[in-house]
């Protein structure tokens, strides 16, 4: 479907902290339906990048489109006008996020956290709004859990319930930063479960991850990063099989050695 | 570890030593007030009597009133000190310098006496005299609520910093707005950590009310002390006044735990020890395993 408007697409996408640059023009474009795994050094401005795709922080120079939409910006007559708060929020609602820390409101049930967003910002009924969120909560498989407070869940049970928080929102896009970073490696499995069921049913993902078997298996496109640069992207093949730059080569290498193959 | 092993546990000898001579003293301190020259049908004659208990009435009144004013001027000043706006944070800054700089006594008198200086109160469409407006309930009411906002202004503030930034990251990325992720997702979180300090400047406040005495309120303190001006009985009708106070800082102090536990949702599922349990386990080391 290549004449349909692309989820995301970043135009030389700039971000600097004071001096610091760190985002050196990246230009992406991820379809709809489409996976993308985004690898690379820390430091590498990857978690950067996502938290501009949904106007958390506000870019340099550049543009960023979901949707078909600018981000952050209205253009008119070829100037730029700073969105106001509401056009934001509206804009945010459509796009999930996924934390390495879950970011669970620990004050609230799971059930709450849930329905939180879809009442609150989008006034959904509450009672329709419980319905769905059992709903996500038998997706994620945690269809037992809804009374209990976050903190009595585990990190896989808590990220996953972050999941189904982002999803209730029905997003277009979601965003996952590192989910599994923060996980014990035997937590890792089922919330890399639950995102692959995700992209199967058919969306459209970017996902910063150190799980190179999650990025062969699943993304339809994996893109390196590195310095603030795009260094290389291609289908997971040409990446993991044949990466032509010498620093792709050399950080699979690295992950390679420190990961043993799950 | 198998549940049929009888063990014994650590005596502590120490804190059963501690505790009689403490319990020693307090048994000294009570026996001079008894012998003491207390004139104690005179305290019980007084401690029902309808003027100490108007002048009780109208110290929790002015506690409340000062409290819920203090409360609200926190929140916003709180929010003020936080915000992107240079003029609103320094006027924030400007507040909690001036209110809480200057001896409550000193804002006190001052609001008494602001007739002094603007005798008409002018609001454009209606002029009023100041010292129709300052009443000793209004000078006591900003004298005390202002300051009590500054106090709270820190803490509010305090308790907005301890919750994450994750947090707020999280709500934004729900499409909440600032503000409505401020009321749902941030404040609830600091009142956690909020609650305790705000209890003990609720019990603070209700007993520097007393200081509105000063200027002609007719509190508790003020009550009492116009009785002992005519019958001199001073010590009798302190002793009133004292076992007053006491009684309701008793009753906050329990509300407040029960607020607290209120806000602890999501936190505390582990059981607490009280004060007997805490006894027990001080001196017989630690839970009774019975076995078996
Ligand atoms: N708020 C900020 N202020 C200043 N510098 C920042 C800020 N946030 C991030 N940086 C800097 O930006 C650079 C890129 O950070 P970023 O978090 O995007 O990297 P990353 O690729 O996600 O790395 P990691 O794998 O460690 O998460 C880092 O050098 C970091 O120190
Ligand atoms: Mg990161």
């Amino acid at each position: 479907m290549p004449s349909e408007i692309p989820m995301l697409r970043a135009v030389n996408v700039h971000k600097s902290y004071g001096d610091h640059e760190i985002l050196k023009g990246i230009n992406l474009d991820v379809d709809k339906g489409e996976v993308l795994c985004l690898l690379g050094p820390s430091g590498s401005g990857k978690s950067t990048f996502l938290r501009c795709v949904n106007h958390l922080e506000t870019i340099n120079a550049g543009r960023i489109y979901v949707a078909g939409a600018l981000v952050g910006y209205n253009e008119r007559k070829g100037r730029l006008y700073e969105q106001n708060e509401k056009e934001l929020c509206g804009m945010r609602a459509k796009i999930g996020m996924v934390f390495q820390n879950f970011n669970l409101f620990p004050h609230m049930t799971v059930l709450e956290n849930i329905i939180e967003g879809p009442v609150t910002v989008k006034r959904e009924d509450p009672r329709t709004a419980r319905r769905r969120a059992y709903g996500l909560l038998e997706k994620v498989g945690l269809r037992d859990w809804a009374d209990r407070f976050p903190k009595q869940l585990s990190g896989g049970q808590q990220q996953r319930v972050a999941i189904a928080r982002s999803l209730a929102m029905e997003p277009g896009l979601m965003l996952f930063d590192e989910p599994t970073s923060a996980l014990d490696p035997e937590l890792v499995g089922e919330v890399l479960t639950v995102m692959r069921d995700l992209a199967e049913s058919g969306m459209t993902m970017i996902v910063v991850t150190h799980e190179m078997e999650f990025a062969k298996n699943v993304a339809h496109k994996v893109v390196f990063m590195d310095q603030g640069c795009v260094v290389e992207e291609g289908t997971p093949a040409q990446v993991f099989d044949n990466p032509r730059e010498e620093r792709t080569k050399a950080f699979l290498g690295s992950i390679a050695e420190r990961a043993p193959a799950r | 570890m198998m549940t049929n092993d009888k063990i014994i546990p650590l005596r502590h000898y120490g804190r059963w030593v501690s505790g009689v001579v403490l319990i020693g003293l307090l048994g000294l301190i009570v026996n001079a007030f008894i012998v003491g020259q207390i004139d104690w049908p005179v305290v019980e004659k007084f401690f029902f009597s309808a003027a100490l208990l108007d002048g009780l009435a109208s110290t929790i009144l002015i506690t409340i009133c000062s409290m819920l004013m203090g409360l609200a001027l926190g929140v916003i000043f709180a929010i003020m000190r936080l915000s992107q706006n240079p003029v609103s944070r320094m006027f924030s800054g400007l507040y909690i310098w001036l209110f809480r700089g200057a001896p409550v006594y000193l804002q006190l008198l001052i609001w008494f006496n602001l007739a002094l200086i603007f005798p008409v109160v002018n609001l454009g469409f209606a002029q009023y005299r100041m010292v129709d407006v300052m009443t000793p309930f209004m000078a006591a009411l900003l004298g005390l609520g202002l300051n009590e906002g500054a106090y709270l202004t820190e803490i509010v503030r305090g308790g907005i910093l301890s919750v994450d930034k994750g947090q707020l990251d999280a709500a934004t990325s729900l499409g909440m707005t600032r503000l409505l992720a401020m009321r749902r997702i941030v404040l609830p979180q600091a009142m956690r950590v909020i609650i305790p300090p705000v209890g003990n400047e609720f019990i603070g406040l209700l007993k520097t009310s007393s200081m509105a005495s000063a200027i002609a309120f007719t509190e508790l303190l003020h009550k009492a002390q116009v009785i002992y001006f005519v019958n001199a009985k001073v010590m009798e009708l302190l002793i009133v006044a004292t076992g007053w106070y006491l009684i309701v800082v008793t009753i906050l102090s329990v509300f407040q735990m029960g607020i607290e536990r209120r806000f602890a949702r999501g936190h505390a599922f582990g059981e607490k020890r009280g004060f007997l349990g805490t006894l027990r386990a001080n001196a017989f080391g630690g839970k009774r395993r019975d076995g078996a």
